[in-house]
């Protein structure tokens, strides 16, 4: 896109009102670039200041008083700990379990000739627009007995229809008939053919669903906060939650006589940083995995608009 | 099978009995089939298990044991007070976040492709996406955070010009800009991707020829870009559009608070409140099939119009 302009842009002087043009653009641009990044970088300076700093809201450009304390706390705590170790395990499982549905599903409606492809697809079609919502979901999780179990996090939304219809198209247009029809006439079958050369060839496609369902579990908070009440079998998103967003509400309420509002003062001082550090450490996998996701991200989109 | 036929000169059905297709294809339909289970189970027995909504669930006598009581629940949920609340902040929300979020990534796309400067550009396409990465949670944990009014920057900066703190998330008037804009910031990036893409299939010599012809860059972005985006805009306008009354169950009950109550309980917190909390479960289920079936409503009228208008439509 951009070669492909380079060269006209020297022969054609740029006139008065495209240099206005470009200077709004970079101004523009610079902004949303500001108004994006700098909430992300106020959190990580804040979770390596100082508590005093923070509080007295002194960090807002470059972390004072460098110090890792917020940090310790947050791996000094229990019940993150275990939670975070619950989340890896909840994430792993699922996206498996996930996989295990999504890829053969999609690689079977990517055959032309499968007589089961229409009846299949409205199958999954009809679910995308009816639901039978959240309460009849709930009681046959919980006539299942998967209550407070991790199978109650992973098989609802296992095969998620927007997905399949992306690997479902990679596999039409990167594995070809022939290929199948060449493997057919020496005896190869479709499970075969499936495992040994589809499967080998989607690495693109598998790397695609790995990040979109992971990023999905690992973020979500809603099926655990209807299906898990075992404290000690919390996703992550649940802790953060308590942390997070009903702590803050709980304090600023009781906080109405002069001694409890010093008192929770000095409490908020050593929590608040900790609150930052825990955001830094929640988001540490999906942060290292970032510039893979991206990229893998955006492939994946580009595939699922092909399909409109 | 059709050179066969000829070949034979019988008359066969053009089509293979059920069972001989079962037979030839079994091994395609094995591997849907784990798939079509769970999708049985957690999809179609609760569409099933809906007609609790009709019913006085009764925990012990489970769903066909459960006395029928008709459209009792919808009745009473139309002539409670939470019927005209939930609905107008429902409505009032998404059609504010729907006119700010819709426009935003378009531009912010148009933008980026008539960006000079390359590498600039993929830092400001890196930051934009980020904030899609970040769970629900935390976006709000940090909302929180910012907007605090002890500590949070933006009052820290309105306490420096001598202002009072505000506690914005204490204000109800404040809530659904928050909740719109902080979607923003977070899904604006993220939501350039698909038009950034449409842009790209834009072929160079267009442009060459338009600047050739004296084309200024504005007039190539709104006779050439903008058109060329305009489908995959309607596409995603009339997707928004049905999901008007679905609202993001996560981030407003995240958000919400006794404080600001009156203008966050949509449907989703409500029905959630109803049959989790309080454990009226067919109550919730009537609430949450009414939100259902006027989202299907809403889809299809909004799918009508817009291939009647535009030819672009979804299904």
């Amino acid at each position: 896109m951009k070669k492909g302009n380079a060269a006209p842009k020297k022969k054609i002087k740029r006139c008065r009102e495209d240099v206005i043009f470009d200077t709004v653009v970079f101004i523009i641009l610079t902004l949303i670039f500001l108004i994006v990044a700098y909430p992300l970088w106020w959190v990580i300076i804040s979770s390596f200041s100082d508590p005093t700093a923070v509080s007295a809201g002194q960090v807002i450009w470059r972390p004072i008083g460098f110090t890792l304390k917020g940090y310790s706390m947050v791996l000094g705590d229990s019940s993150i700990v275990r939670s975070f170790i619950n989340s890896i395990v909840y994430t792993v499982c699922g996206v498996l379990a996930n996989l295990a549905v999504t890829l053969p599903t999609a690689y079977a409606l990517s055959k032309d000739k499968f007589a089961g492809k229409k009846v299949v697809t409205i199958f999954y079609m009809i679910t995308m627009f009816f639901g039978g919502g959240m309460i009849p979901t709930y009681l046959v999780v919980k006539n299942l007995h998967l209550l407070n179990s991790m199978w109650s996090l992973i098989l609802p939304g296992c095969l998620s229809v927007y997905n399949m219809i992306v690997a479902r198209t990679f596999f039409k247009t990167n594995i070809s008939e022939e290929l199948y029809e060449a493997g057919e006439i020496d005896g190869c079958t479709h499970g075969k053919f499936f495992f040994k050369v589809a499967l080998p060839l989607s690495g693109a496609i598998v790397a695609i669903m790995v990040l979109y369902y992971g990023v999905g579990h690992w973020n979500s908070y809603f099926s655990a906060l209807l299906y898990i009440s075992d404290q000690d079998k919390f996703p992550l998103q649940l802790v953060l939650r308590r942390i997070l967003i009903t702590n803050e509400a709980a304090l600023s309420q009781t906080a109405t006589s002069p001694e409890a509002k010093k008192a929770l003062e000095e409490m908020k001082k050593t929590m608040e940083v900790m609150k930052y550090s825990l955001i830094i450490i929640s988001s540490v996998p999906v942060l290292i995995l970032y510039p893979f996701i991206q990229r893998h991200f955006v492939k994946g989109v580009m595939i699922g608009s092909i399909k409109g | 099978m059709k050179t066969k036929n000829k070949n034979t000169g019988t008359i066969q059905p053009k089509r293979r009995s059920f069972w001989k297709q079962l037979k030839k294809d079994w091994s395609l339909w094995t591997f849907c089939i784990p798939g079509m289970v769970l999708t049985f189970i957690f999809s179609y027995i609760p569409m099933y298990g809906v007609q609790i909504a009709f019913r006085r669930y009764n925990a012990k006598a489970g769903i066909w044991g459960s006395e029928w009581v008709g459209l009792h629940h919808f009745i009473r949920f139309f002539n409670s007070p939470y019927f005209s609340r939930t609905m107008s902040n429902t409505i009032i929300l998404n059609l504010y976040g729907l006119i700010v979020s819709f426009p935003v990534p378009i531009i912010l796309a148009l933008l980026l492709n008539s960006f000079r400067h390359a590498k600039y550009r993929k830092v400001i396409q890196a930051v934009t996406y980020a904030p899609h990465f970040i769970s629900t949670v935390v976006m709000c944990g940090m909302l929180i955070l910012f907007l605090s009014p002890s500590i949070g920057v933006i009052n820290t900066v309105i306490k420096m010009f001598g202002g009072d703190a505000i506690n914005f998330m204490a204000k109800k008037e404040y809530w659904r800009h928050l909740y719109v804009w902080s979607g923003v910031w977070q899904g604006m990036g993220w939501s350039s991707v698909i038009y950034f893409a449409a842009l790209s299939g834009v072929s160079p010599e267009l442009h060459e020829s338009a600047r050739c012809d004296g084309a200024t860059k504005f007039q190539l972005i709104r006779y050439i870009d903008l058109p060329m985006i305009l489908p995959t805009a309607t596409i995603l306008l009339i997707m928004d559009c049905g999901g008007i009354l679905s609202s993001s169950f996560e981030k407003a009950y995240a958000l919400q608070n006794d404080l600001n109550a009156s203008v966050s309980e949509l449907i989703a917190t409500y029905t959630y409140k109803v049959g989790m909390l309080d454990n009226n479960m067919s109550y919730s289920s009537a609430i949450g099939l009414f939100n259902t079936v006027v989202n299907l409503i809403l889809l299809t009228i909004v799918n009508k119009a817009s291939d009647k208008l535009s030819g672009t439509s979804l299904f």
